[in-house]
C-alpha cells in the first residue's frame, strides 16, 4: 500500500475499532492510537517527501498512485501530493491529534462521538490527497455531513439551529461546486477523446474563457462557502459556538482550509483566465470578510464568538492572498491557512478547557484567570499574540508575505483593497488585548473561580503540540515555504502563461 | 419458453402457495411465509443466471438482457419487501389471510415483469393493469380500518383514471398509425398534432403511475392509509417498474420527438423535485413523509431520463436499484415501529437512538443514502443523474436538482434530529425485531454501503444499455 492511502486507511481501521471497544476509557485511547499513528505518518511523508524533492525528483506531484475506479466515466482514485498538500496534510493531522485530547472528558455517547470525529477528518485527508475532482468531491461531502451530528449531539447553546444552518449552507457551497465540477469535466478534452476529472489532466487542457467564466464562479463561490467568504460566512459564527471543543478547533482549523484549498487548486488553477478577469468581484468580497471579520470580533462577548468572527477575519485572508496571484501572496496565503489553523485550534482548545472549569464564556463574567489557571493562560497569550502577528510567532510569517505579495500589485484597486486589509490587523490588536485583559489580567472578581485548577495532562499535551507548531513555524518558517514555494510553481506558471499580469 | 422464464416461474410459485394455502389448516396459516420468502429467493437467485433472449407472440413479447437485469432488480426489491412484511402479517388481523397476501403480491410482481417486456401496447396496456388493480386490494388489506379501506378506492379510482387517459392516447396513436407495435409505431410516428395530442395523454397517464407532480395528489393519502409495507411496495416496485418501461417506450418509441419531450420532462422534473421537497418538509407522518420524498426522488430520475444517452439510461437504472435499497431500508424501520408500537409520526421517534440504536442507524443510513450522502450508494447514483443530464448542457437543470437535495438533506435531517438529537420522556421502548426483519434491513445496509463503492456494479449495468444516439 502507498503512504497516501494509508491515511484513510488508518482512521478507517481507528473507527472499525472503536466499535469493538468496551467502555469509554478503551475507546479514547484507541482513538489516540489512531490518531497518533496518523500524526507520525505524516511527519514521514514530510520527511519522505523533502528527501525526494532533495534528491532531484521535481514532479508536479509526488507518491502518485493511480487506480481506475469507473472506468466508463473515466473517474480514477487518483491521488497524489505536492509541498501544499504535505504542509496541510501536517496540520490536519496535528490539530485531530490536540482534538482528541481536547475531548478527553467528553460525556455521553462516546463511541459515536470519536467515530464522527475521525470520520471527519478522514474526509479531509482524503480532501488534500485527492487529484481527482470526483473523489476530491465525495471527500468534501464525506467531511461536512458528520458535522451535523457532531454539533448537534455535543453542542451547546443554540445547537440544532446552528449545526442545521451549517450543514446546509455548506452543502449549499458544495451544490455550487457539483455543477462547477461537471462543467469542468464535460470540457476536459476539447478535441473529443476521454472526458475526464483528473486534476492534472485538466490543467493541461485550455477550456474556452467564455466557459471559464461561467464555471469560475459556481467553484470560486462554492468553495468560499467553506472559506467563510462574505456574505456566506454567516454559517462559521453559530456553528463554531455551538460546536464542542473537538469540533471548533478541527472546523475551524481545518475545515475551512477545505474552501482556500479548494478554491487555488480547483477554481483558480483550473480556470486561470476567467480568475484573472472576475478577480476584482472576489477581491472586493474578501476585503469586506477581513475587516468585517474583525470588526465583528471586537463587538462580540462570548469567547466562542470572537475567535469565530476572528477565523472569518483571517480565512477571507486567505482568499485575498489567493487573488492576488503572485508567487509571494500565494505563499503567504498557504502559510496563513497553516499557522492559522494551528492558532485557531489552539484558541479553540483553550476557551473550551476555560470553559470547562468557570462554566461560562462570557468574558466579562471573568477576570483574573492568569492567577488561578498560569498554564492555560500563558497558552491564551501565545495564540493571541500570533493571532495578531507578533514576528517570532506563525502569524507574522503569514500575514507579512501575504502584504507584501499584496503590494505587488501597483494598481490603485489592489492598493486600497491592500491598504484596508492590513489595517485590519490593528482591530486585531484591540479585540486580542482586550480579551487578554479582561479574561487573563485584572482582578478575580468570582471566589469560585479561586479555587479552579490548571490544565491537566491531556490539556497540557493537546495545547502543547499546538504551541509547538505555531513556534515552529514562527521560528523557522524558512523550510516550510521552500515546500510550498514548489508546489505553487506550476499554478502560477499556469497564470502567467495564460494572461499577462499587468 | 425459456425466454419468459421470469414470468413463469413466478407463475409457478404463486401457483405452489396457492396450493399450501388450501392445505393449511386455519390456526397455522403463518406457516407460508418461510415457503414463500424462500420460493422467492430461489426465483431471485435464478433470474441472475444468463438465459434465453428473444420475442414470442410475434414480437408481442419480449425479452433482452438489459430487460432481464430490470426484472432482476425488480425481484431483489420484493424479496426485501416480503422479508418486511413478516411483523406485519403475524398481528392478529392479516393472520389468516397470509396466503392472499403473498399471491397477490406476485401477481402484481408478474403484470409488471409483462408490462416492462411488453412488444406493443396491448400487452403494455395488460400488464399495466395486472400490476395495478391488486395493489388496490392489498392497499385495502386492513379492512377494519377507514383509513385502508379509503386508500383501496383512491387508488382503484386514480388507477381507473389514469389508465383512462393512457388508453385514449394509446387509441389515438392506432389510430394515426394503424399498429400498436413499438417498432412500427416508431417508424410511422410523424408527429402530426393529433399524434402529438396522444403522446400527451400516454405521457399523463404514466405520469400518474410514476406520481410526478401534477399528477402527484393521490400520493401521500394512498400511502398513509394504505398498510405500510404496501406504501413502501408501490414507492419502490410499482415505481421502479413504471420508470422502466416509461424509458423504454420514450427511448424506442417516441424518439422522433426526442426534443418535444426533453422539454417537457425538464419542467415536470424541476417542478416534481421542488413542489416533492416542499411538502415533504411540512409532514409529520412518517408515511406522508415518505410519501412525498419518493415522488422527490421520481424527478431526480427523470434527470437520468433527460439524459438520452447511454450514460442517462445506465445512470436511471443503477439509481433505481440504489433507491430500493435506499427506501426499503427507511420503510422497512418505519414499518417495524409502526407494526410493534403502532407509532407513525416522526415526533415519536424522539430519542429512538437511546432505546433502538440499530433501528436508528439503518434509517439514518437509508435517509442519507436517499440524500445522496457519501460514502453511500445514494451518492453515486445522484452524482451519475447530473452527470448524465449536464452531458446535454443542461447546467441550469443541474443547479435547480443540487438545490433540491439540499432542501431534501434538510427533512431528512429533521428525522435525524428527531432521533438523535432529540429526548423525550417516553421514547420507543426498546423491541427485538424478528429475524425476518433483520434480515431484510441487514440485505438494506449491505446494499446501500456496497453498491456505491463496487463499481462494478455500474458498469455491470452499462454493458446491457443502450442510448437513443
Amino acid at each position: 500500500m502507498d503512504i497516501l492511502t494509508l491515511f484513510i486507511v488508518i482512521p478507517v481501521l481507528t473507527m472499525i475499532g472503536i466499535v469493538f471497544c468496551k467502555d469509554h476509557k478503551q475507546v479514547k485511547w484507541t482513538a489516540a492510537l489512531g490518531m497518533g499513528l496518523q500524526l507520525i505518518s505524516a511527519a514521514v511523508l514530510i520527511i519522505l517527501f523533502l528527501m525526494e524533492r532533495k534528491a532531484g525528483n521535481m514532479g508536479e506531484m509526488l507518491f502518485v498512485k493511480d487506480v481506475v475506479w469507473f472506468p466508463s466515466l473515466n473517474i480514477h482514485y487518483l491521488v497524489g501530493v505536492d509541498g501544499i498538500s504535505v504542509a496541510m496534510i501536517g496540520l490536519t493531522a496535528i490539530v485531530i491529534f490536540a482534538g482528541i485530547f481536547a475531548s478527553w472528558e467528553v460525556e455521553d455517547l462516546h463511541k459515536e462521538f470519536f467515530i464522527s470525529l475521525i470520520l471527519l477528518s478522514t474526509g479531509v485527508f482524503g480532501f488534500f490527497i485527492s487529484l481527482d475532482l470526483f473523489t476530491l468531491f465525495l471527500f468534501y461531502e464525506l467531511a461536512v455531513i458528520p458535522m451535523y451530528l457532531l454539533i448537534g449531539i455535543w453542542g451547546s447553546g443554540p445547537r440544532e439551529y446552528s449545526a442545521m444552518k451549517l450543514t446546509l449552507m455548506l452543502m449549499g457551497g458544495s451544490a455550487l461546486i457539483l455543477v462547477g465540477l461537471l462543467g469542468l469535466y464535460f470540457h476536459s478534452n476539447p478535441s473529443g477523446g476521454q472526458l475526464n476529472f483528473s486534476i492534472l489532466a485538466i490543467s493541461k487542457v485550455h477550456i474556452p474563457v467564455e466557459v471559464q467564466k461561467f464555471f469560475f464562479p459556481f467553484l470560486f463561490v462554492g468553495f468560499g462557502v467553506l472559506g467563510a467568504l462574505y456574505p456566506f460566512h454567516t454559517w462559521s459564527p453559530d456553528g463554531h459556538a455551538s460546536a464542542p471543543t473537538a469540533v471548533s478547533m478541527l472546523h475551524a482549523g481545518v475545515l475551512m482550509k477545505l474552501g482556500g484549498y479548494g478554491c487555488f487548486r480547483v477554481a483558480v488553477f483550473l480556470l486561470p483566465e476567467a480568475a484573472h478577469q472576475l478577480a476584482w468581484i472576489f477581491i472586493i468580497l474578501t476585503t469586506i470578510s477581513v475587516i468585517y471579520g474583525a470588526l465583528g470580533a471586537v463587538w462580540q462577548k462570548d469567547l466562542k464568538y470572537i475567535n469565530a468572527y476572528s477565523s472569518v477575519s483571517h480565512c477571507g485572508m486567505v482568499l485575498f492572498a489567493i487573488l492576488m496571484f503572485n508567487q509571494t501572496a500565494m505563499t503567504g496565503a498557504i502559510l496563513q491557512m497553516i499557522s492559522h489553523g494551528i492558532m485557531t485550534a489552539l484558541f479553540f482548545a483553550l476557551i473550551g478547557m476555560i470553559y470547562s472549569r468557570t462554566h461560562t464564556r462570557y468574558i466579562n463574567e471573568m477576570g483574573g484567570l492568569m492567577k488561578v489557571m498560569p498554564f492555560l493562560g500563558v497558552a491564551y497569550v501565545i495564540a493571541g499574540l500570533a493571532s495578531l502577528g507578533l514576528p517570532g510567532f506563525s502569524g507574522f510569517v503569514a500575514e507579512m508575505t501575504i502584504f507584501v505579495g499584496a503590494f505587488q500589485n501597483n494598481d490603485v484597486f489592489h492598493r486600497i483593497a491592500t491598504i484596508i486589509v492590513v489595517s485590519s490587523i490593528v482591530v486585531t490588536a484591540v479585540y486580542i488585548l482586550r480579551v487578554v485583559g479582561i479574561l487573563l489580567l485584572g482582578k478575580i472578581n468570582n471566589e469560585h473561580y479561586e479555587h479552579l485548577g490548571d490544565a491537566k495532562w491531556f490539556e497540557r499535551l493537546s495545547a502543547g503540540v499546538l504551541i509547538f507548531g505555531i513556534t515552529a513555524i514562527g521560528l523557522a518558517p524558512l523550510w516550510l515555504s521552500e515546500m510550498i514555494h514548489g508546489g505553487l510553481g506550476p499554478i502560477i506558471q499556469r497564470l502567467l502563461m495564460t494572461t499577462p499580469i499587468h | 419458453m425459456f425466454i419468459m422464464r421470469h414470468e413463469l416461474l413466478l407463475v409457478a410459485i404463486t401457483v405452489i402457495l396457492l396450493l399450501v394455502e388450501i392445505f393449511l389448516p386455519q390456526h397455522k396459516k403463518n406457516k407460508i411465509i418461510l415457503p414463500a420468502i424462500i420460493l422467492m429467493a430461489l426465483v431471485t437467485i435464478t433470474g441472475f443466471i444468463p438465459g434465453h433472449t428473444g420475442t414470442l407472440f410475434g414480437g408481442m413479447y419480449g425479452t433482452s438482457p438489459l430487460i432481464l437485469l430490470m426484472k432482476n432488480i425488480l425481484n431483489i426489491g420484493v424479496l426485501i419487501v416480503f422479508m418486511q412484511s413478516v411483523s406485519w402479517l403475524k398481528l392478529e388481523e392479516q393472520k389468516e389471510r397470509i396466503g392472499e397476501y403473498f399471491i397477490i403480491l406476485l401477481s402484481t410482481l408478474i403484470g409488471m415483469d409483462y408490462m416492462i417486456s411488453s412488444g406493443d401496447f396491448l400487452m403494455f396496456y395488460l400488464g399495466l393493469e395486472l400490476a395495478t388493480i391488486p395493489i388496490a386490494t392489498l392497499a385495502a388489506f386492513e379492512r377494519f380500518k377507514e383509513k385502508s379501506a379509503e386508500a383501496g378506492v383512491k387508488l382503484i379510482f386514480i388507477s381507473a383514471l389514469s389508465s383512462g387517459v393512457l388508453l385514449y392516447g394509446l387509441s389515438m396513436i392506432y389510430g394515426t398509425t394503424g399498429t400498436v407495435y413499438f417498432p412500427e409505431v416508431s417508424v410511422a410516428y410523424n408527429a402530426s398534432p393529433l399524434q402529438i395530442l396522444a403522446f400527451i395523454f400516454f405521457f399523463a397517464g404514466m405520469a400518474f403511475k410514476i406520481s410526478l407532480v401534477p399528477f402527484h395528489l393521490w400520493t401521500a393519502d394512498v400511502y398513509e392509509g394504505a398498510p405500510i409495507n404496501i406504501s413502501s411496495y408501490l414507492s419502490v416496485i410499482s415505481k421502479g417498474a413504471a420508470v422502466f418501461i416509461f424509458m423504454i417506450i420514450l427511448y424506442t418509441v417516441f424518439y422522433k420527438i426526442a426534443l418535444m419531450w426533453r422539454d417537457v420532462i425538464y419542467v415536470i422534473s424541476i417542478l416534481t423535485m421542488t413542489l416533492g421537497n416542499l411538502f415533504a418538509m411540512r409532514q409529520r407522518n412518517i408515511k406522508r413523509f415518505l410519501a412525498f420524498s419518493s415522488i422527490a426522488q421520481a424527478g431526480f430520475i427523470l434527470l437520468g431520463i433527460i439524459g438520452q444517452s447511454q450514460l442517462g439510461m445506465t445512470t436511471v437504472i443503477y439509481f433505481v436499484l440504489i433507491y430500493i435499497f435506499s427506501n426499503l431500508g427507511a420503510f422497512g424501520v418505519a414499518a417495524i415501529i409502526s407494526n410493534r408500537t403502532g407509532k407513525e409520526s416522526i415526533d415519536d421517534y424522539d430519542g429512538l437512538y437511546r432505546t433502538n440504536p440499530m433501528l436508528s442507524l439503518t434509517m439514518m443510513l437509508a435517509l442519507f443514502s436517499l440524500a445522496g450522502i457519501p460514502p453511500l450508494a445514494g451518492f453515486f447514483g445522484k452524482f451519475f443523474l447530473f452527470t448524465a443530464a449536464a452531458k446535454q448542457g443542461m447546467y441550469i437543470l443541474v443547479f435547480i436538482a443540487v438545490l433540491n437535495t439540499i432542501i431534501s438533506l434538510y427533512y431528512y435531517l429533521l428525522v435525524v434530529k428527531a432521533m438523535f438529537l432529540n429526548r423525550s420522556d417516553q421514547p420507543i421502548a426498546y423491541f427485538k425485531s424478528d429475524v425476518y426483519t433483520k434480515l431484510g434491513l441487514a440485505i438494506c445496509i449491505a446494499g446501500i454501503i456496497i453498491i456505491g463503492f463496487a463499481s462494478p456494479v455500474y458498469e455491470f449495468i452499462l454493458k446491457f444499455t443502450y442510448g437513443l444516439y
